[in-house]
């Protein structure tokens, strides 16, 4: 029995198998999401309104994760904070060594009047997770086009579809899963497309095959989607793509082209196709503003930036722990097994235990599966010659192409930080989740300066550095904080 | 046709509906308790309800609470993203614009 308090933020696959291996540890968890419910993105449950009683026709693997939620929340030593948004994490001394001290805000989301507590855990688990990361095109603003996440969050999470002639687009195996949840609600899916072409997935995913073995139960998992697929007639293509969205005022049609390996889009293959929404994903992005407020350091591979771990899931800073989606993209399986790994190491159970063979096993899998994904299913360094000079490219602040290209080949705005001020991209309410990575790209490109010196007296710009993590009202700002600490801490919130 | 809610009678997980209604710039708005006001919108088929800089209209995007792109003034509280907040029978929601709006609302209180 260790006695420490862990912190587990995220109760997805990676944070409940955290949670998990931390109470057999012998620690004391507090377990925080900011949804009602566990699950995160994966297991996307159902609001208990519904009362479903066959909840599992929309997940896969229902039954061992229900009992696994089952057993953590119910354990004594387990707090279970819902509804719980962690909006800042303060490292009062930046040169003591250990967690940072963990701001969270309960109640209803963007609430006024949510309670205001404070944590101070001997060891902190991050398994945030991530999200869609859609690449910009001619119409991506109008109505009825969504992520891909979108189209299944509402599917799975309330049953609602949000149409009834869909394309789903982009690229990589959640195009599947999305597709299949679409139909299974009764939308009629007109089209599949993989953007990347045939050769570079087949080339991505065949390269050392025995490693694909090993996550059989995600094979397994795609190929269902494909039978139903089969079953729908509903067409896959591979290199292929939407490079534009009409409409007025809403989505009407979608332009789909034939893409070469780079994306680029091969001039009269263009197809229009009546739809009433469309589906997009480019692939995910890692929600790391959190492991950068703890100080963790990243590190970039061809996917992108992910959280730095070594072999015990711990991060660059002492007492902080990272598991799933946001040290790689991964899945489910390969988030399980190092959420267990950081969840048994935080809590300070024995590193030579012989339960964590398995599940060292199972992370090295996941991230072999991990670097074939990204080599199967890469972004086109081509993709922006979809793009016109009045095609938006942050959301938020409507900043377009011709504003960036501007700002970007001026010598006096070309660095990162003149040209966000000038054109304002990335400076809207989502700060530049959506954008960042598309701006930062589409900057170094036109630019041809990558790296940038930080200017006089301010800090290096890093892509995510958001302080206030979460909105946080003003007067909430301003009440004082609970304290929870040993004792006091609330059983649940 | 477009967003629609599967109906209950031939929903596969076999739930409950428990009616509520909230309204919206006035109008009253059908949905089922534990939906998000996001969902509510949709099964509504309303695919957009709120105005960005140049007035262009915006709906729900990301549906996870990252884009923002879906804010309500809900009550007395501007800017709650209708995506993540389940809707309560009687809730007041008002649709919002950020055309002529500078400073962008709320962005002081971020």
């Amino acid at each position: 029995m260790t006695h420490r308090h862990v912190v587990v933020v995220g109760a997805g696959p990676a944070g409940l198998a955290a949670a998990e291996a931390a109470l057999s540890a012998g620690a004391r968890v507090t377990l925080i999401d900011a949804s009602d419910r566990p699950g995160g993105q994966y297991h996307r449950m159902l609001p208990e309104a519904y009362d479903a009683a066959r909840p599992e026709v929309l997940h896969h693997g229902w039954r061992a994760f229900d009992r696994r939620r089952r057993r953590v929340l119910t354990r004594p030593r387990c707090a279970w904070w819902s509804d719980t948004s962690v909006w800042a994490l303060e490292r009062p001394d930046p040169e003591r060594p250990g967690p940072p001290r963990v701001h969270v805000l309960h109640g209803p989301v963007d609430g006024g009047g949510r309670r205001r507590l404070t944590l101070d855990p001997d060891a902190l688990v991050l398994a945030v997770g991530a999200h869609d990361r859609v690449l910009p095109f001619p119409g991506w603003e109008l109505p009825g086009v969504f992520t891909a996440g979108a189209a299944q969050a509402l599917a799975k999470g309330e049953r609602v579809v949000v149409g009834d002639r869909v394309v789903v687009a982009g690229t990589g195996p959640f195009l599947l899963p999305v597709a299949a949840s679409l139909l299974e609600a009764g939308s009629r899916v007109l089209e599949v497309l993989e953007a990347n072409t045939r050769g570079t997935v087949a080339r991505g995913w065949s390269r050392r095959p025995w490693q694909l073995a090993a996550q059989a139960g995600k094979s397994g998992e795609l190929a269902e989607y494909a039978a139903l697929l089969i079953r729908h007639r509903v067409p896959c293509r591979t290199g292929r793509t939407v490079i534009e969205a009409r409409g007025d005022g809403r989505v009407e049609e979608v332009v789909t082209a034939r893409l070469r390996a780079d994306w680029s889009a091969v001039p009269g293959s263009e197809r229009t196709v009546a739809v009433d929404a469309v589906c997009v994903t480019h692939g995910f992005s890692p929600q790391l503003e959190l492991p950068v407020a703890a100080g963790c350091a990243l590190r970039t591979s061809p996917g992108g930036e992910f959280v730095e771990v070594d072999a015990d899931q711990a991060t660059s800073v002492p007492g902080v722990y990272s598991a799933g989606e946001i040290t790689g993209i991964a899945g489910a399986p390969a988030a399980r097994a190092e959420g267990a790994l950081a969840g048994w190491l935080a809590a300070g159970g024995d590193p030579r235990a012989s339960a964590l063979r398995p599940l060292r096993r199972g992370r090295d899998q996941g991230r072999a599966f991990a670097a074939r994904l990204a080599r199967a299913h890469p972004i086109g360094a081509a993709w922006s010659g979809w793009l016109r000079p009045e095609t938006v490219i942050c959301r938020c602040e409507e900043a377009d192409y011709a504003s960036l290209c501007r700002a970007a080949t001026r010598p006096e705005s070309a660095s990162a930080r003149v040209a966000k001020l000038e054109t304002r991209a990335g400076l809207g309410p989502c700060q530049a989740r959506i954008c960042g990575p598309t701006v930062a790209e589409l900057n170094t490109r036109l630019s041809g300066a990558p790296v940038e010196p930080p200017a006089e007296g301010l800090p290096a710009p890093v892509p995510h550095r958001r302080p206030i993590a979460q909105p946080i009202r003003l007067g909430e700002l301003a009440a004082p904080s609970e304290p929870a600490a040993d004792g006091s801490a609330p059983r649940h919130l | 046709m477009s967003p629609r809610r599967v109906r209950a009678g031939s929903d596969a997980v076999g739930r409950q509906d428990r009616p509520l209604r909230i309204t919206v710039d006035g109008e009253p708005v059908d949905g089922i308790a534990g939906q998000t006001i996001a969902g509510v919108l949709l099964a509504d088929d309303r695919l957009a309800w709120r105005r960005g800089r140049s007035g262009a209209p915006r709906g729900v995007f990301c549906g996870i609470g990252v884009c923002f792109d879906c804010l309500v003034t809900v009550g007395e509280e501007r800017d709650v993203r209708a995506c993540r907040r389940r809707a309560l029978d009687g809730d007041v929601v008002t649709t919002q614009s950020r055309q002529d709006a500078e400073p962008a609302p709320g962005t002081e209180e971020r």
